[in-house]
């Protein structure tokens, strides 16, 4: 089952305004992700960093904003946080390395 | 997209083998950027590469300056007492602007990652040190050969 949404080639959303909540967890679920509560403190957290610094953050980032270890978010967001986290909150691609 | 049965996981394999500073990261940042894009990474520390896990060591990695073409330095200047240590400490604080971990909290990032750091058994004996010397996140000490059976089908990067 696949969404019916704009991405570019590689899944990340393609219109930011495009993406809602009920969007993300159908995202989510395309990507083998089932969203709780620990998934949305760390989607949010990547959003509002986006939001305000206008670059899509790191896991590094991701896991001081959201204070949620690296470990948990690799539990979290299993086979490639960084990615999967992005594509889920509607944020470009990570810029960061880190 | 996630990893489907049939398409087979990509994996990478990094050899440290530099201990300064400068050459620390670059091994370390590749192996992160793997697990973060869903990537299998190991780490094999061997020779000065030793001294990124090695507990005694590790917090105090220098910059190589002297010998190096890129040092922003005349050699002869570079060679002097203190300059390196100097130079080190400026790095030390442009990375920490930067956000980039010091070297022990990298090694943790990564153990925390799912990434997997070996130590070389030849540099242990040649340097006189046992797994004791490592810090713990060095999950095992290999052969080469070992690691390349570890390694089989994986991206090898040699640093």
């Amino acid at each position: 089952m696949s969404v019916a949404v704009q991405t570019d080639a590689e899944g990340y959303l393609s219109n930011k305004d495009d993406w809602s909540e009920e969007l993300a967890n159908e995202l989510a679920k395309d990507l083998g992700v089932e969203l709780g509560d620990a998934h949305w403190q760390v989607l949010n957290a990547a959003r509002a960093i986006e939001s305000e610094s206008g670059s899509s953050p790191g896991l590094r980032k991701i896991s001081k904003r959201s204070e949620t270890p690296i470990k948990a978010i690799y539990k979290l967001f299993p086979d490639g946080p960084a990615k999967l986290i992005a594509k889920i909150a509607g944020i470009p691609k990570p810029k960061s390395c880190l | 997209m996630t990893n489907s049965g049939t398409e087979k996981k990509r994996s990478l394999s990094v050899i440290c083998s530099k201990g300064s500073f400068d050459m620390a990261y670059p091994g370390l940042i590749l192996a992160n950027a793997a697990r973060m894009a869903g990537v299998d990474a190991r780490l094999f520390f061997t020779f000065w590469g030793l001294d990124i896990v090695n507990e005694k060591k590790i917090d105090h990695l220098h910059l190589n300056l002297v010998g190096n073409p890129s040092a922003p330095i005349p050699a002869m200047i570079a060679g002097l007492p203190g300059v390196e240590a100097l130079a080190t400490a400026q790095m030390r604080k442009e990375m920490d602007r930067l956000e980039i971990p010091p070297i022990r909290e990298f090694i943790e990032m990564l153990d925390d990652a799912g990434a997997d750091l070996y130590g070389c058994q030849m540099a242990l004996d040649m340097f006189k040190l046992t797994k004791d010397d490592l810090v713990p996140q060095v999950k095992d000490v290999l052969t080469a050969m070992d690691f390349m059976d570890m390694s089989e089908g994986a991206q090898i990067i040699f640093v």
